[in-house]
């Protein structure tokens, strides 16, 4: 675990830097030299690479649980408060959830939809398409497998809760005891949060532990939409938009 | 044909332009419009005002691609509008070129269905539709990459390169 920062940046210099990449920024691709743009040594840009996810091509759970712990230990530093903690992990996933949707849609559209004539995938417009494509598609795109569940609270009919009973985010953190409070999976929450900004419902997403005997890391995600989405919901309720 | 391409982002920034000419018919691929030098501010102002009817028709539509919403009788501008998820928006301005010119000797020749000279003929909106759906394309991979930041000026130079052959390709 604690590699001596100087073997660390050995490794780093004598591999991946030199042969990988050049860090000068006078690149020897001449095309592309003024705009001081490095291309990769296999030349394969991002543009090169497919979009739709060769089946079964998963990334390993070691790698994600690593980069996380990272990311908790990260956010850890300057902070004042638990809120303040679950915010930094809320910004992390929050990008992440503004990319993905179109990702997501992109994907749902069928496999190379430039050369068929079918209509590509629509843009959610209420809040439940929104929140069945977090339940169905976001889901097992990034955790394999939907959420647990879908609920709307019974009193407030701008809040929804979408329930995950093994987060992964939770599985390998363990959170001490003056933090108990902390949930790690304020992560997902700003994925989501992402997803739903992005698509024009503007909400604020939190995660809560609500461990019982058979999921201890049973966490609720708690969507609480802007006064401005109801009111948009509510007009397109009386036009019959679906 | 004439055409002025941009993205414009939910915040109603330009976040990409370009501006180009058709390859079809023996087009040079040089946009021609006939309002001439003034064209240059001129799209980006009609572009920018259709944004009001793009809001006014997007919560009535799941579709993504939009067709043409919009037109700017004067300069005989159409403007088609494609969607995505994350409401980033799209729009394309097309100009028939003016008949009469040098090119419409040409032009005149063709069938009236060809994408040159009819701006709502079925065949150029489904021209423009398929090179929507490539630009979307290109631009999900943009989004893909780590350090592209939500709301940022695409400046990949390859980026413009993949739109330029979408436009030779279909437009």
């Amino acid at each position: 675990m604690s590699m001596p920062p100087s073997a660390a940046s050995t490794t780093y210099s004598n591999s991946s830097y030199s042969e990988g990449f050049r860090p000068s920024m006078h690149s020897s691709n001449p095309s592309f030299a003024g705009a001081g743009l490095r291309l990769p040594s296999n030349r394969k840009t991002i543009y090169d690479r497919n979009l739709n996810r060769s089946r079964n091509a998963e990334l390993s759970r070691a790698s994600f649980a690593f980069l996380f712990m990272e990311m908790v230990t990260h956010a850890q530093r300057k902070i004042k408060s638990v809120s303040d903690f679950e915010k930094k992990l809320n910004e992390q996933g929050y990008p992440l959830g503004m990319k993905l949707l179109d990702l997501l849609l992109y994907r749902s559209s069928p496999a190379g939809s430039a050369t068929s004539t079918s209509t590509p995938a629509v843009r959610p417009l209420r809040i439940l398409p929104l929140l069945t494509l977090i339940n169905n598609k976001l889901y097992p795109l990034l955790f394999s497998r939907p959420a647990d569940s879908l609920e709307q609270d019974t009193q407030d009919a701008s809040k929804y809760m979408i329930i995950d009973n093994t987060p992964l985010t939770n599985t390998y953190i363990s959170v001490p005891k003056e933090m108990n409070q902390l949930s790690v999976a304020a992560f997902i929450a700003g994925i989501i949060e992402g997803v739903c900004d992005g698509a024009g419902f503007q909400c604020k997403v939190s995660a809560h532990n609500q461990g019982t005997d058979v999921w201890p890391n049973r966490t609720v995600f708690l969507v609480a939409f802007d006064e401005s989405v109801m009111e948009r919901e509510r007009e397109l309720e009386r036009q019959g938009v679906k | 044909m004439s055409y002025y391409f941009v993205v414009v982002s939910p915040s109603d920034t330009p976040l990409f332009e370009y501006t180009f000419g058709t390859s079809k018919a023996g087009g040079n691929g040089q946009a021609h419009f006939r309002n001439g030098e003034s064209s240059r501010y001129m799209n980006q102002f009609i572009v920018h005002a259709t944004l009001d009817v793009v809001e006014e028709v997007q919560w009535l539509s799941p579709n993504m691609w939009l067709k043409v919403i919009d037109n700017y009788v004067p300069t005989n501008s159409h403007i088609s509008c494609f969607m995505t998820g994350t409401n980033v928006r799209f729009m394309l301005l097309h100009q028939p070129s003016s008949s009469g010119t040098a090119a419409g000797s040409r032009a005149s020749t063709l069938s009236s269905s060809s994408i040159a000279q009819n701006p709502t003929s079925p065949q150029t909106e489904e021209a423009i539709r398929q090179f929507m759906t490539e630009v979307y394309e290109i631009w999900v991979k943009t989004l893909m990459n780590p350090f592209y930041k939500i709301g940022d000026e695409i400046k990949s130079p390859i980026f413009r390169t993949r739109v330029a052959a979408a436009g030779r390709k279909w437009l």
